[in-house]
């Protein structure tokens, strides 16, 4: 193969930007993440592009490729006509810090919204007992590689910064998903996602599980379920008469636990040696000290 | 994220003079450097005893390298075979690292492992299951029973994930108490730190810059816990992410840590060799845990011609008994496919070599013909999509090439294996950038156990540092920062000089070629004259732009910590006249029992790199006496054996506690005759 693509790649900040035309080589196997680095070695040194592994596995170099949502190292150059003009831009529901990079804090600030696993209470480490049935439906969403362009694609928010507070976008309601399916979770989550994370929002169009590089089937999987779940539980007459005797979730009543973990080793696994003795076992040799 | 930020006097009268070279200041108790499985583990330990953490990592939040782990966390839980346990996983490591492991390391990591596993599970894990709901364990190369706990062949994600929502949940829990998510863990993502900055010997901080703006920061603390993982970028062919610029193993070295066992650097055997854009790519070895074969172009399983003399027992001699072993494990012995990683490696680069390879230089990884293509999808869901979406091969369909790709090296800061402190007051290490656990090969498996033991020990280890410190709190000194700009800034004002890019390219090819899975004395030596080369070039890079965001200006400031590590391991390489794992020379192809007991050592000296001998502590005799005379026999020298419990009679004490003394006798530099196995390299016994 071999050949010079035309490029036209989004360059500018906060300030504002514009698409800048490029001439680059391709070579054989290439995928567009290949042309925005042999850009940076050879044309454009300072041009900025978010990556790590390169491999699909960090959902790092989310961007709009010819205007769609993809990740940049799961782009193969051979899915375009070599005479094809590609355009590069950064994703767009999140503020652009430079050139092909954005400020996705949104997604950030949302995930520590979201309450953490409540275990059970009185379980010891190792003790846990799962069926792979029932962990398999949450381990399709914990399969997630936060790239976020199902929050990037999401209409609830890609055109409406409003609708950014009180909306926490498709991963993170199934981030509540994940946790209400998992089988040892003691927390009921049903109306956090109505009521605090903005599930009413959510009309299910499926743009999230369409652009999903994990395939995740996040509409069918998670939020449809979740919606069905809230929509039992509300009109739950016993729900109904339990909520207005008890005050929601005492569990939220957690105290910090500040328990060391150290503490806590866990069943013995045969070792003679207890987990939180952090020091010397005897005087050693100064060589490894 | 949020900055809790200070500014201190410091700032304000630099700010006026310097314009946008001023410097943030932050202050916390511990700062973890690195937020892959070992950081987030130290910084949650540190943050359970009390102490106010944080966090600075190069990518985001949970991009960290360990969600590139595929195959599993190895503890002896003994869910699978219940005759596994703490003490055959500690032979199954010592074996693999060739006896040169650290054998206190080792052994706390095999008696930890499955509690820090167990206790990933509070923390919202959901690990593969048995059919009794326990974890379900696989099996992988060199671990004598199925031992790793998975999630398919995404379980790095897991613990990356399941560590990073730990995280999140205590800053919840300090919300509620303080009203701030990071009054006590705070993450500074998009942070490079670019120096230690020490008050005499000890820490006080350390000083970098955050990415997307270039801000110039300075974190105060007097206990810095470096999580930075390893060094691949400076090789060419590498499964590492950009992050793996051995910015640790530099930053230890220029506070006056000292680096050992750099010349073991491992090479997996199976990357991906085409297309060449994904080269070097990982191909998980659950593969060969889960009955993937490895065949040369002839359709030979030529495994069986590679079964070295001190595996002999352990490993099947006909396709039949290896095949049997899958379902039948108690009766019959492991496929060679599952030989450590060293092996696996060589026999590819030979079968290559020797014209026996597949069209892209590598040979064939087989699972299709040994199992239904649901089977493959369900069992190795993000393999069967990254061969479809990298390269459009359908594993389910043919074979793979694979070939090896540098992965993960097991020179590393060293520490004491119970604190995981290095020699400079207040530093630490875990992870990949501590050395000394795996010897001269880690296992499969055994390095996301690490992160979590040694994460664990680290933040523990720097809390009760923190704790006897008393009021001798050390404070960072103007000059110290002020030096620390300069060098930053440097690439930004050079002018016309050299690219980074160029120089960065130079710097791989040298080491790929020159120091990579086979070596010679000759290749290592023109390494090292290309490397001193780049060294005065490398002073001399200059980027365009401004610092907001700006990658050419990042890999300038990286290149000098690549350098740094790569001479390091060029330099031991050179030295160590014999193969032993992760270190193979052409010219000195055997293992050699005297050089069992040498460690390599680097520290710098006036700003060069210097190389010394030091002694192996002799191992404790209850660890000694759990392998069998007859297997030590073939690492150790004959001097060493006494005392094994097979010299009756019993109770009689080995010299292990002399090793102190012998070691310090024994360290001596290179220039004044480090002879292998002469009489100044006792080491004990």
């Amino acid at each position: 193969m071999g050949y010079q693509a035309k490029f036209k790649v989004w360059r500018g900040d906060a300030e504002g930007g514009d698409f800048v035309d490029y001439r680059v080589d391709v070579e054989e196997g290439e995928v567009v993440l290949d042309i925005m680095h042999r850009l940076q070695a050879t044309q454009a040194g300072d041009m900025a592009v978010r990556w790590n592994c390169k491999a699909g596995k960090c959902g790092s170099c989310s961007a709009e490729v010819n205007g769609r949502p993809r990740l940049m190292c799961m782009t193969r150059m051979s899915t375009f006509g070599e005479d094809e003009e590609i355009s590069v831009a950064p994703i767009r529901t999140f503020p652009v810090i430079r050139d092909l990079v954005t400020d996705v804090d949104f997604n950030y600030t949302k995930a520590r919204e979201v309450p953490a696993f409540a275990p059970p209470e009185g379980v010891a480490p190792g003790e846990y007992r799962m069926s792979q049935v029932d962990v398999e439906r949450s381990q399709e969403f914990r399969k997630c590689i936060e790239c976020f362009l199902c929050q990037n694609v999401c209409h609830v928010v890609r055109d409406h910064e409003e609708n950014k507070e009180p909306f926490s976008g498709p991963r993170y309601l199934m981030r509540i998903a994940e946790l209400d399916m998992h089988p040892l979770d003691v927390r009921n989550r049903k109306e956090d996602a109505q009521e605090d994370h903005g599930l009413g929002y959510c009309n299910i169009t499926k743009c999230c599980t369409e652009v999903c590089p994990e395939h995740i089937k996040i509409t069918d999987n998670a939020l449809i379920p979740m919606k069905e779940r809230v929509v039992d539980r509300k009109y739950d007459p016993l729900v109904w008469l339990g909520k207005k005797i008890f005050k929601r979730q005492e569990l939220e009543k957690r105290g910090p636990a500040g328990a060391r973990s150290l503490d806590a080793p866990g069943p013995d696994n045969g070792s003679a040696l207890d987990a939180d003795r952090i020091g010397h076992i005897e005087e050693r040799g100064g060589a490894q000290a | 994220m949020t900055d809790p930020g200070t500014t201190t006097a410091f700032e304000a009268s630099e700010a006026e003079a310097t314009g946008d070279t001023a410097v943030t200041h932050h202050t916390y108790d511990v700062v973890v450097i690195g937020a892959g499985g070992a950081g987030l583990r130290a910084a949650i330990e540190a943050r359970l005893r009390g102490k106010r953490v944080a966090i600075i990592c190069k990518s985001l939040f949970g991009k960290a390298h360990t969600v590139m782990a595929e195959g599993g966390i190895a503890a002896s839980m003994g869910n699978a075979n219940p005759r596994d346990n703490w003490e055959v996983h500690f032979r199954d490591t010592m074996r693999g690292g060739k006896f040169l492991n650290n054998w206190r390391m080792a052994e706390l990591h095999a008696k930890e492992a499955p509690q820090r596993v167990w206790e990933l599970e509070t923390y919202g894990a959901l690990f593969d299951r048995t059919p009794d709901g326990k974890i379900s364990q696989r099996n992988f190369g060199g671990h004598n029973f199925p031992r790793l706990a998975h999630v398919g062949d995404r379980t790095g994600l897991e613990l990356i994930r399941t560590l990073q929502q730990k995280i999140v949940s205590l800053q919840q829990e300090d919300f509620a108490r303080s009203g701030d998510y990071e009054s006590d863990l705070a993450v500074f993502h998009e942070y490079t730190i670019t120096e230690l900055l020490k008050d005499g010997d000890r820490i006080a901080g350390a000083f970098g810059y955050r990415r997307p703006t270039g801000e110039l920061v300075c974190f105060h603390a007097a206990a810095v816990v470096l999580a930075t993982g390893g060094v691949g970028k400076s090789f060419k062919v590498t499964s590492n992410s950009w992050e793996y610029t051995g910015d640790g193993h530099a930053l230890a070295m220029r506070a006056g840590a000292k680096l050992l066992n750099m010349e073991f650097v491992q090479f997996h055997p199976t990357g991906m060799v085409w297309p060449p854009s994904v080269k070097g790519i990982l191909v998980t070895e659950s593969v060969r845990g889960d009955g993937g074969v490895l065949k040369n172009s002839e359709g030979e399983r030529f495994m069986f011609n590679y079964i070295p003399e001190v595996f002999r027992e352990q490993y099947a001699t006909s396709e039949d008994e290896g095949d049997r072993w899958y379902t039948d494990a108690d009766n019959n012995r492991r496929p060679p496919e599952l030989l450590p990683r060293d092996e696996v490696a060589r026999a590819i680069n030979n079968e290559v070599k020797e014209g026996r390879g597949s069209p892209a230089g590598g040979v064939y990884l087989d699972v299709s013909s040994r199992m239904s293509a649901a089977e493959i999808t369900k069992r190795l869901p993000s393999m069967y999509h990254q061969f479809k979406e990298l390269a459009d091969v359908d594993i389910t369909a043919g074979p793979m090439e694979v070939g090896p790709t540098c992965h993960y090296v097991m020179g590393g800061v060293e520490v004491d294996p119970d604190t995981a402190a290095s020699a400079v007051p207040g530093l630490f290490a875990a992870g990949e950038v501590a050395g000394g656990m795996h010897g001269s090969n880690r296992l499969g498996g055994n390095s996301l156990s690490d992160l979590l033991v040694f994460g664990c020990r680290a933040g523990a280890g720097a809390a009760a540092y923190l704790d006897g410190l008393g009021d001798t709190v050390p404070t960072v000194s103007d000059e110290s920062v002020t030096a620390a700009r300069e060098d930053v800034l440097r690439p930004i004002q050079n002018s016309g000089g050299e690219n980074a890019y160029t120089v960065h390219q130079e710097l791989q090819q040298t080491m790929n070629d020159l120091v990579g899975i086979i070596r010679k004395a000759d290749e290592m030596e023109l390494a090292l004259k290309k490397l001193h080369e780049l060294a005065d070039r490398i002073p001399r890079v200059a980027v365009d732009g401004r610092r907001a965001y700006n990658p050419g200006w990042h890999l300038a400031l990286d290149l000098r910590n690549m350098l740094m590590v790569s001479e390091c391991i060029a330099m031991a390489a050179l030295e160590r006249q014999e193969s032993r794992g992760g270190h193979t020379r052409d010219d000195y192809p055997t293992m050699d029992e005297n050089w069992r007991r040498e460690l390599l050592v680097c520290s710098l000296r006036d700003g060069e790199v210097t190389l010394e001998h030091q002694g192996q502590p002799a191992m404790r005799s209850d660890l000694f006496d759990l392998f069998e005379m007859d297997e030590l026999k073939k690492y150790y020298t004959g001097d060493e054996l006494g005392g094994h419990r097979s010299d009756a009679p019993r109770g009689t004490e080995r010299g292990t506690e002399d090793a102190g003394d012998e070691a310090e006798r024994s360290s001596t530099s290179v220039e004044t005759g480090g002879d292998p196995g002469g009489e100044l390299t006792g080491g004990g016994a």
